[in-house]
């Protein structure tokens, strides 16, 4: 049983708190993305649970047993991490038999599963050399092979892809998952990369400040950030996020932005005044904006950022503040300068207590 | 070639179009020679500034050693004024097969032998210790350290007065009080030395040691601890091999340092119990100092002299090409 549990779990460095009373749970055969940013305490955890660091409070769990206090050899989990941290004098199959020597097991069982798992990565050309002699990619794959051979009960891996250039990424990205799915464990999967984290994981934490912000589905995380740090980290271009002070008018609530009035549906009014906010950000996926002459915000084009598949409309409002909007390459995009009108369907409107940064409503 | 066609650069009119990646002509051809003079006036500046230290290592070193070799080619009487005798080459054989040569020559191969990898192993072993993460590990570090800031007369001293037959600490210990004095024992004399000598040197070997533990990546351990290894394993598969150029360079400088030693061997034994402390470097002294014999001095300072060099080719080869691993 693959399972990894996080109990209220706090690591301080001395002043410094890396991890503040996180708890999660990371189930049997699941893939989990631990998202942040750089700083936020995402190695830390991968390290509080492999048994590098031990935690200043909390329990942790491995399976069926409670690990605090466990020697890392003797919790059963394998670690890739970024540096790949091969031994350096060690050819790639004495790299990968490493942990299956320390484990006694014998030597024709040993090569065979050596074997086995050069085949799977696609290394048994690479076997005899030195990871000097190895390209990034194989290097990268030799630190897999070294966590796969052992068939623990996790895989933790720390930004495993980051060393690689972008193409190679993209491919690699693809067959972790593939593996993963094939040997059917449990991997808690470090990265600061959103589109990692949105595509590796069936579920993903997203982490600031040693704290858990939110974990769900990639879809979930995307749809319903729990509050604007998660609305503003996820996302590419980031959701476009506007302040301002909900006001009532005939009885109906509106959040007054720089650009103009954003109205409200019934349950989004009933949703901020139970909620007291007295300050709203208002949230809106770029490609959830509308190109609009009915639309609420009055803005001009800055700049058109062409991707060939898409056009990113970067428009400002009045008080300079930028709005971005993903428009369709066959949609006909107006030109610099243009005065436009933007709006959104109000179902497509986060909100946000700007002074806490809770999401407001569902 | 008679007739010149205007050169490619050059319009209808011969104003010079000069494309940007082709200077003109006369200045490429300055160019071309004023780097050669440059080269001249910095390799003059050079010499210029070497010739300082040039001429107190030929004060200093290059004379005395000349010097030397040409001494050991001389029977020097043991009177001043008296005139050297030329003995050609049957001088340098008589010392070379003597028995008292011989024997200084085991006796510093001995001393080597036990200085050097003794000095290794703990210094390794202390190093390995301080590099753990404890509370108030600074204070062993700084402990551990501590023997590079005496001097090897202090340490001799330290441990004549804890060796001393009547009121030494060590003495007591090992219930010798009264008896033989350790340094007068001609079966311990020689180990008695070298424990001086692994002690007073253990600072430096310390600080080496950690200093190459220092560049054993914190990844690679911290993987083989996830990866099951012991301490054992990690020290034998993962610290070692990293550590492999340090080790080099210890135990070459350690050989050199023990092949020169001489204050401790001065002040503890002055080469007895029956020569059994006679290094090299000690048998000269007495020649030059005692016997006023400075041609046998010198036949064994050539001799000590390369013996020396060999190991300090080692080192510059290994400094050289440093037996690192790319990670
Ligand atoms: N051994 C340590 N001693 C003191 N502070 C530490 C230690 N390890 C981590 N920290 C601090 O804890 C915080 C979290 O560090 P951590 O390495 O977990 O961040 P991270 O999310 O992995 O960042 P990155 O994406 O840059 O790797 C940082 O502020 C860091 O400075
Ligand atoms: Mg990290």
């Amino acid at each position: 049983m693959g399972r990894v549990a996080l109990t209220r779990v706090t690591k301080r460095f001395g002043e410094v708190t890396a991890v503040s009373d996180i708890t999660l749970e990371v189930e049997d055969q699941e893939f989990l993305v631990l998202l942040g940013p750089s700083g936020c305490g995402k190695s830390t955890v991968l390290r509080l649970i492999a048994g590098l660091e031990s935690p200043t409070d909390g329990s942790i769990e491995i399976g069926d047993r409670v690990v605090n206090g466990v020697e890392p050899k003797e919790r059963d989990v394998a670690m890739v991490f970024q540096s790949y941290a091969l031994y350096p004098q060690m050819t790639a199959r004495r790299n990968i038999e490493f942990p299956l020597k320390n484990q006694r097991t014998p030597k024709l069982e040993r090569a065979r599963r050596v074997e086995e798992v050069a085949e799977t990565l696609e290394l048994t050309e690479v076997l005899d050399r030195r990871p000097a002699q190895m390209s990034g990619g194989q290097r990268q794959r030799v630190a897999l092979a070294r966590a796969i051979v052992r068939r623990p009960e996790a895989f933790l891996m720390d930004e495993p892809l980051s060393n690689l250039d972008a193409k190679l990424r993209t491919q690699t990205r693809t067959e972790l998952i593939e593996l993963q799915r094939r040997l059917a464990t449990t991997v808690v999967y470090v990265t600061h990369d959103q589109v990692e984290g949105m595509t590796m994981g069936h579920r993903v934490a997203v982490m600031e400040n040693g704290v858990i912000q939110q974990v769900g589905a990639p879809t979930e995380i995307y749809d319903h950030p729990a509050n604007l740090f998660v609305a503003g980290f996820i996302g590419n271009p980031p959701m476009n996020v506007l302040t301002g002070l909900p006001t009532s008018e005939d009885g109906r609530l509106a959040i007054e932005t720089p650009g103009g009035g954003i109205p409200l549906t019934a349950p989004q009014q009933d949703a901020v005044r139970r909620s007291g906010a007295t300050q709203v950000a208002v949230g809106v996926r770029p490609e959830h904006i509308r190109l609009d002459e009915d639309g609420p915000l009055r803005a001009s084009v800055a700049v058109i950022e062409a991707l060939g598949y898409e056009n990113h409309v970067v428009c400002r409002l009045e008080d300079g503040q930028q709005v971005i909007v993903r428009l369709r390459a066959e949609v006909a995009a107006p030109r610099e300068g243009d005065k436009v009108h933007l709006g959104a369907e109000p179902r497509r409107l986060h909100l946000f207590d700007a002074t806490t940064g809770a999401r407001i409503g569902t | 070639m008679s007739v010149t066609a205007p050169p490619e650069h050059l319009d209808a009119h011969g104003r010079a179009e000069s494309p940007p990646e082709r200077p003109p002509a006369r200045a490429r051809s300055r160019a071309a020679r004023s780097p050669r003079r440059r080269r001249t006036l910095e390799v003059l500046l050079a010499y210029g500034l070497l010739l300082p230290s040039l001429l107190v290592f030929a004060v200093f070193v290059f004379y005395p050693l000349v010097r030397q070799i040409y001494l050991s080619f001389f029977l020097t009487p043991p009177f001043p004024g008296e005139p050297k005798h030329y003995a050609g080459l049957s001088q340098i054989q008589q010392v070379l097969t003597s028995h008292d040569f011989l024997n200084s020559l085991w006796v510093t191969v001995l001393f080597v032998l036990y200085t050097v990898p003794a000095g290794l192993v703990l210094g390794l072993l202390l190093a390995v210790l301080a590099h753990q993460q404890l509370r108030g590990i600074r204070f062993f570090r700084t402990v551990f350290s501590s023997t590079v800031a005496t001097s090897v007369a202090v340490a001799s001293v330290i441990f004549f007065t804890l060796l001393n037959p009547q009121i030494g600490l060590f003495s007591y210990w090992f219930g010798r009080t009264g008896q033989l004095s350790v340094l007068d024992d001609p079966r311990l004399a020689l180990l008695a030395v070298s424990v001086v000598t692994v002690w007073q040197n253990l600072g430096l070997a310390f600080i080496v040691m950690s200093a190459g533990l220092q560049a054993v990546p914190d990844d690679l351990l911290e993987a083989s601890r996830v990866d099951g290894a012991g301490p054992w394993t990690r020290l034998r598969h993962v610290i070692l091999p990293m550590l492999s150029p340090t080790l080099f360079f210890a135990i070459v400088v350690g050989s050199i340092l023990s092949l020169e030693a001489f204050g401790q061997i001065d002040i503890l034994t002055s080469g007895g119990p029956l020569q059994h402390t006679n290094v090299l470097v000690y048998a000269i002294y007495d020649q030059v100092f005692n016997q006023n014999n400075q041609g046998r001095a010198a036949v064994m300072t050539v001799a000590l002299f390369l013996i020396t060099l060999v190991f300090t080719l080692i080192q510059i080869r290994l400094l050289e090409r440093r037996v690192t691993y790319e990670r």
